[in-house]
């Protein structure tokens, strides 16, 4: 199953860092990242692996929001089923 | 794989346009539950509820955690107790809804629809007993929802149910006068009447249902809107098919959650209500809409028409993401809730005529309107007929849940709070309609041809 980690928001030292040692303490493979920073502004999507968690998604997703938090920055965990629901037919 | 592009889109309208499953609601059967003794009913009538919903609010708030977007709420509709209850020995059925009130706030859902009997042809003597239990029920709950369905387009309208309705109505404003009549806020009435919808206060879990069932309403207001600014000034056309991209959008949203709630709680998915569902919250208004479609006002000329295309539209896209469309389907016109129908009474363009009116095309009809706490009994019976007739005429669902707010009159508003909003008092037309109402009996169902 995988996951869209997005994270926007001011750049700073070490967001990529403690995001990912984040996701890989708990089981979570990144699969892909998309980085760009445009006037200071840091834009990230990452594409994770959550076959392997540790603990439950929503904890995980929870989890992620909290770190944002800490660093200042709005991160959002959605399932990646939603997309596809939403705008394929 | 997904595109950036996909995914900026879906947090947009989560963050900046209020998009949300609005409920998951889970229908019970409470059939099973019948007793003589109303202790016992009560009893097994909780049981049964707070077995099968114990698990319904941690799975709607997994759902939306996994998938970053808000369920807004959790509720329940059970069986018309009227119906559940006939056997019941009692002269009040108050002691069942205080049941099902405690049973909501032990699962944690914020609203349980159901208090409600079907009288379309006529009433049998637990119809009654449910309806006269209906103005204490609702003042001395929380959450208990009630609803009354008072003709079809197959029967006719039950006019002695209709009379007594403006009684029924006027003692619940009174008896809830503390809360500005909030108990009628609670109750609705309906013609065509759907067993499978998930709004409140209009939800029961018809008989023809499977014993327990997940349906979810959709929302998006703001989605609608903002996808309509895109395309200002272009012709029909274009208006329409962008109505139709976004709904599809927005009920397929509602789809995946059904599904994923209907497997996790192991309760059959039964359908998606593809209404939309204003909040007093700016930017999440059907009015609004409207006004980006180019009507300066709710209620100027032209709104039935805007109305009309919005309603239709939503039901093209949305019947193409889901193949199980059920309950309301549609836009919902609720004074009280929506921001700038609040705005459009205020400032003179929307009275309770073209309102009306606006229910012949819509989803649903006279919908959280208040009234003077002066009006009579069978005024509001008045306003109920038309609706009725409407609704019978045109084989659509039409309701009517009208506060008549106590002590309270024109040129003041009534204020509830949270998803039930703000109210100001409109007129109603003086005159009298009580000869009408009062001859009783029951208006014959209609010629199903020569449709003019």
């Amino acid at each position: 199953m995988k996951a869209i980690v997005t994270v926007l928001g001011k750049d700073r030292v070490g967001i990529i860092a403690t995001v990912c040692t984040y996701l890989s303490d708990r089981g979570a493979n990144v699969v892909e990242i998309s980085q760009t920073v445009v006037g200071g502004y840091f834009d990230m999507l990452m594409i994770i692996d959550i076959d392997n968690i540790t603990c439950k998604i929503g904890e995980l997703a929870g989890g992620l929001e909290e770190v944002g938090t800490d660093l200042g920055l709005i991160i959002r965990f959605q399932r990646e089923e939603i997309f596809e629901s939403m705008h394929r037919i | 794989m997904v595109s950036r592009q996909e995914i900026r889109m879906t947090n947009r309208m989560v963050t900046n346009e209020n998009l949300d499953v609005r409920t998951i609601t889970m229908g019970i059967n409470i059939m099973d539950c019948a007793d003589e003794d109303i202790t016992r009913f009560c009893d097994k009538v909780y049981d049964k509820i707070t077995k099968k919903a114990e698990k319904l609010v941690s799975v709607g708030e997994e759902i939306s955690a996994e998938f970053g977007v808000p369920v807004v709420n959790k509720r329940i509709s059970i069986t018309p107790v009227a119906i559940a209850a006939s056997s019941v020995r009692a002269d009040s059925f108050v002691p069942i809804a205080k049941a099902l009130d405690r049973a909501a706030k032990t699962v944690g859902v914020n609203f349980i629809g159901g208090f409600s009997a079907l009288v379309q042809k006529g009433m049998t003597r637990s119809d009654e007993i449910l309806i006269d239990s209906i103005p204490e029920a609702l003042s001395t709950t929380d959450y208990v929802c009630s609803s009354v369905n008072l003709g079809s387009t197959k029967s006719g309208i039950n006019m002695d149910a209709v009379k007594k309705m403006g009684h029924i109505i006027k003692q619940t404003a009174y008896l809830s006068r503390d809360n500005g009549s909030l108990g009628c806020a609670k109750f609705v009435v309906f013609c065509n009447s759907t067993s499978d919808n998930p709004f409140m206060a209009g939800a029961y879990h018809g008989v023809e249902e499977a014993d327990a069932a997940i349906n979810v309403g959709v929302s998006g207001p703001g989605v609608v809107k903002t996808a309509l600014e895109e395309v200002r000034g272009e012709d029909f056309e274009t208006l329409c098919e962008t109505v139709k991209r976004t709904a599809f959008k927005i009920t397929r949203l509602g789809q995946l959650f059904a599904q994923e709630a209907s497997a996790r709680l192991g309760v059959p998915f039964g359908i998606i209500d593809l209404s939309l569902a204003p909040t007093p919250a700016r930017g999440d208004s059907i009015a609004e809409i409207v006004q980006e479609m180019g009507i300066e006002q709710v209620g100027a000329p032209g709104t039935t028409a805007a109305i009309a295309i919005l309603n239709d539209n939503v039901k093209k896209g949305g019947i193409m993401a889901s193949s199980y469309v059920g309950g309301l389907s549609g836009a919902f016109i609720p004074v009280s809730e929506d921001s700038g129908m609040i705005e459009a009474v205020q400032c003179g363009s929307l009275n309770i005529e073209k309102l009306e009116a606006m229910t012949c095309v819509c989803s649903v009809g006279i919908d959280m309107v208040a009234v003077p706490g002066d009006t009579s009994e069978t005024t509001i019976s008045g306003i109920i007929a038309d609706e009725m007739a409407i609704g019978m005429i045109n084989a659509k669902t039409t309701a009517v849940r009208i506060i008549p707010a106590y002590g309270k009159t024109v040129g003041e508003s009534v204020a509830w709070g949270g998803l039930l909003g703000t109210a100001p008092i409109m007129s109603v037309n003086k005159f009298s309609c009580e000869d009408f109402i009062n001859r009783g009996g029951r208006i014959p169902a209609p010629v199903h041809s020569f449709k003019n």
